[in-house]
């Protein structure tokens, strides 16, 4: 596997300084763009969670009580959804080199199917949440101090953010699955993929910590 | 290979490819074209903020009522601070020379990624059209003031959610320039420029290029939950439920300090290319200039609470912050020193681009030593939200990045248009500007000495000298402006044929021709010294006919590789 990103980036090197632009290729350039983009979206989501922090240090007490409200169980099998669907990810990546193209698709249909099932389950969250009036200006608020209304405008704001993610992310699939099967990504062209799959990852490590901080955490 | 060598022929600016026209500008992703395409929406953009800003002095000439109602000069003063900061001075010089410079500087044919080269540059329009938008729609543009406070704008009941959303789109914009300069800086240098081979112009872009990356996604998602706070009341701003009004000012300060550096560094950068050419002389202290264009960006991360010395903070937050400031001055610094070494014993051409330069170091110098009073604790309380800042901040930003703009256009101008412009015309245009500069904003220093509070309408009579010398400021200014574009169109429109190396600069752009040709390069060349070397070539610009290696070494005896 490294020998084979080695050879690969040694024709990338030869193409760069020998040939013309026109048919620029550079895998190292496009996953290096990609790295930084991701950071992007750290920094992005850090300041969420800087504002998680600042808000739970002021208001502790308002925060345990409302994470009480949450539903352990449908948080965990959303964790173990998109571990799940991390590891297929990767798995279509190594399916893709060894040119299992049906393998590959398979596992990436796998993916984008636990996503869905994570947006399923999200879904029946945020409405049994709002049909019980809890809401950014909903009734149920009105009643409650300042640090319960703060966690669950940070829960709609950053599990919102992150289910936007999700569904970028499985359009990112999707458009590489089209890809795959007109053979524009093969098994030695599959930076694209490989991008998609880090950007998969992304939203699951930004998944991995908001599970503890908004369910576990009472 | 043929139909490329068609293509090499002819200049960029005549080139016709897949399509013609204007579509074949605006759908162009050739490095050169996007820059030119940035140059023409920021000019506009330019005008229009100049605009706003001559008719704010021009309330202020009297006390009272003078040309317009107070809502409308709050909107006017916003706009202004919103289309300078977001549509001129970030992108000016890293979207438009960045664009068009730095790939053919470090002997690239293009940037990274083309495609979404093109793609920042619709992110651009995009967001300056909402910024438009939000002009005619709702209550009318926002009164928040560039900084977007809150609770007031949460609170205001002007259009405020479309002027954050115009900003939120054109940050996403630089972001995507940013992450394109860093691979292509990474990735496509020609063989032999390494990193210290680099022209410092490319080491600025570098080191904004990762404050953009880095910093502008705290922005993004700050102005997105105003949107959010304004439609749906979530409260993470609200102090009504709970929300920490000066949290929001860390995190927007958190982005907008290291944006002052993200506009001055690559202006920093194109000092840095201006000095040795008409210096006729190797830069003095290249690594120097070089390592302190990254030490400003890292610490210009560490500096925003200085903003809010007066917001609350605990004392030892605050002598931090101030300490830390103080720490900033040491590369820039740095900077002014090697600059004004490499003109020592130099064999100096007073061309138009030094003027400007020099203009540059001049008024940078009266910005960043006014900078150390804001960032000393004692002081900066009394000067806290007055003319002071104001005047600071112009001297810095529009003393600093906009004159910078204005010499990197007649630097660069040959190069880009192929035009070449009349120099005695810029001189007197820059001496006016230099004038109508400081008449405009030296006084701006001694009125928010005297307690004239920024962002007011109205003001008590004894101040009105000092405020009719500001505004007969703003009216030289502004036509040593025109006359000086008034030059450059000309130039553009009739102006004689450009040499390919009119002001005998030494980097990779002198060595190609002026208008460069679509590729830029017939053969990627190979670079075999530092970029000012004024004495030997150090670039070899076609390493197959002259039969070198990639290392610069000749071919001994070795038959040439078929291309």
């Amino acid at each position: 596997m490294i020998e084979h990103t080695e050879a690969l980036e040694h024709t990338a090197t030869a193409e760069h300084s020998h040939a013309a632009a026109h048919v620029h290729r550079d895998d190292e350039g496009s996953k290096m763009g990609m790295w930084l983009f991701l950071f992007t979206e750290l920094l992005l989501f850090g300041g969420m969670f800087l504002l998680y922090g600042g808000y739970r240090f002021a208001y502790a007490d308002g925060f345990k009580v409302a994470a009480a409200d949450m539903n352990t169980f449908i948080g965990a099998i959303n964790t173990i959804l998109l571990l799940t669907s991390s590891l297929s990810v990767a798995l279509s990546i190594a399916a893709l080199q060894q040119n299992q193209k049906k393998l590959c698709l398979s596992l990436l249909w796998f993916t984008l199917l636990c996503g869905l099932a994570f947006l399923v389950n999200k879904y029946f969250e945020w409405s049994h949440e709002i049909h019980n009036g809890i809401y950014p200006g909903g009734p149920a608020l009105e009643n409650m101090s300042n640090g319960e209304i703060l966690y669950f405008g940070l829960y709609y704001v950053m599990t919102g953010l992150h289910g936007l993610h999700v569904v970028v992310g499985m359009i990112f699939i999707g458009f590489v699955m089209v890809f795959i099967a007109r053979d524009k990504i093969t098994s030695i062209n599959f930076q694209k993929l490989e991008n998609a799959g880090l950007y998969w990852h992304l939203v699951d490590v930004i998944w991995i910590f908001l599970f503890p901080l908004f369910y576990l955490l009472h | 290979m043929t139909d490329t060598l068609a293509a090499h022929e002819g200049s960029y600016l005549e080139y016709e490819g897949r399509h013609k026209g204007i579509l074949g500008w605006v759908l162009s992703t050739d490095h050169k074209r996007i820059g030119l395409l940035y140059l023409s929406a920021i000019m506009v953009f330019f005008f229009v903020a100049m605009t706003l800003g001559v008719m704010m002095r021009l309330e202020m000439l009297t006390p009272g009522e003078t040309i317009m109602k107070p809502q409308t000069y709050n909107s006017i003063f916003t706009l202004h601070g919103v289309i300078m900061v977001f549509l001129f001075i970030i992108p000016a010089i890293p979207a438009v020379f960045g664009n068009f410079i730095m790939p053919i500087q470090i002997g690239a044919k293009d940037v990274a990624f083309p495609r979404l080269n093109l793609f920042s540059w619709y992110l651009y329009m995009t967001g300056a059209t909402l910024a438009i938008i939000s002009l005619f729609t709702g209550g009318g543009a926002a009164d928040t003031g560039w900084t977007f406070y809150v609770p007031y704008s949460i609170r205001s009941a002007q259009n405020v959610s479309f002027t954050t959303l115009a900003a939120f789109v054109l940050g996403f914009s630089t972001i995507v320039t940013g992450l394109n300069f860093i691979v292509t800086i990474h990735r496509m240098r020609a063989p032999g420029m390494t990193w210290f081979r680099m022209p410092l112009f490319a080491w600025g872009l570098y080191a904004t290029s990762w404050i953009q990356v880095l910093a502008t996604p705290v922005i993004g998602i700050t102005l997105f939950l105003i949107i959010l706070e304004r439609l749906l009341g979530v409260g993470v701003f609200d102090p009504a439920l709970g929300g920490d009004p000066i949290l929001y000012q860390h995190m927007f300060w958190i982005y907008s300090h290291p944006a002052v550096y993200i506009m001055i560094l690559p202006a920093m950068g194109v000092v840095s290319e201006i000095l040795p050419t008409f210096a006729r002389k190797d830069i003095f202290g290249y690594k120097q200039i070089a390592i302190s264009s990254l030490g400003i960006a890292l610490i210009g991360y560490l500096v925003w609470g200085h903003h809010m010395f007066v917001s609350g903070m605990s004392d030892t937050a605050r002598i931090v912050f101030s300490l830390l400031t103080f720490l900033v001055a040491i590369p820039t610094g740095v900077k002014i020193f090697n600059w004004v070494a490499t003109l020592y014993k130099g064999s100096i051409k007073f061309s138009a681009p030094l003027y400007y330069v020099l203009a540059f170091i001049f008024i940078f110098s009266i910005g960043g030593l006014t900078g150390l009073v804001l960032g000393a604790l004692a002081t900066d309380i009394h000067v806290t939200d007055t003319y002071f800042v104001v005047a600071h901040f112009h001297y810095v930003m529009f003393g600093g990045m906009g004159i910078m703009f204005f010499a990197t256009m007649h630097f660069w101008f040959p190069k880009m248009f192929g035009k070449m412009y009349n120099e005695k015309i810029a001189v007197i245009a820059c001496t006016i500007i230099i004038v109508g500069f400081n008449i405009l904003y030296f006084p701006m220093f001694i009125m928010g000495y005297m307690g004239m509070p920024r962002r007011y309408y109205d003001y008590l009579p004894h101040l009105q000298g000092w405020h009719i010398l500001s505004t007969v400021g703003s009216w030289i200014l502004v036509a040593g402006i025109v006359f000086m574009f008034g030059n450059l169109l000309y130039a553009l429109l009739k102006g004689p044929k450009a040499a390919r190396n009119p002001w005998g600069g030494t980097t990779l752009e002198w060595r190609v021709s002026s208008p460069p040709t679509v590729e830029n390069f017939d053969e990627i060349p190979v670079v075999t010294g530092g970029p000012y070397v004024h004495d030997k070539p150090t670039y070899i610009m076609q390493p197959s006919k002259e039969l070198v290696h990639e290392n610069g070494d000749k071919l001994k005896g070795e038959t040439l590789k078929a291309h």
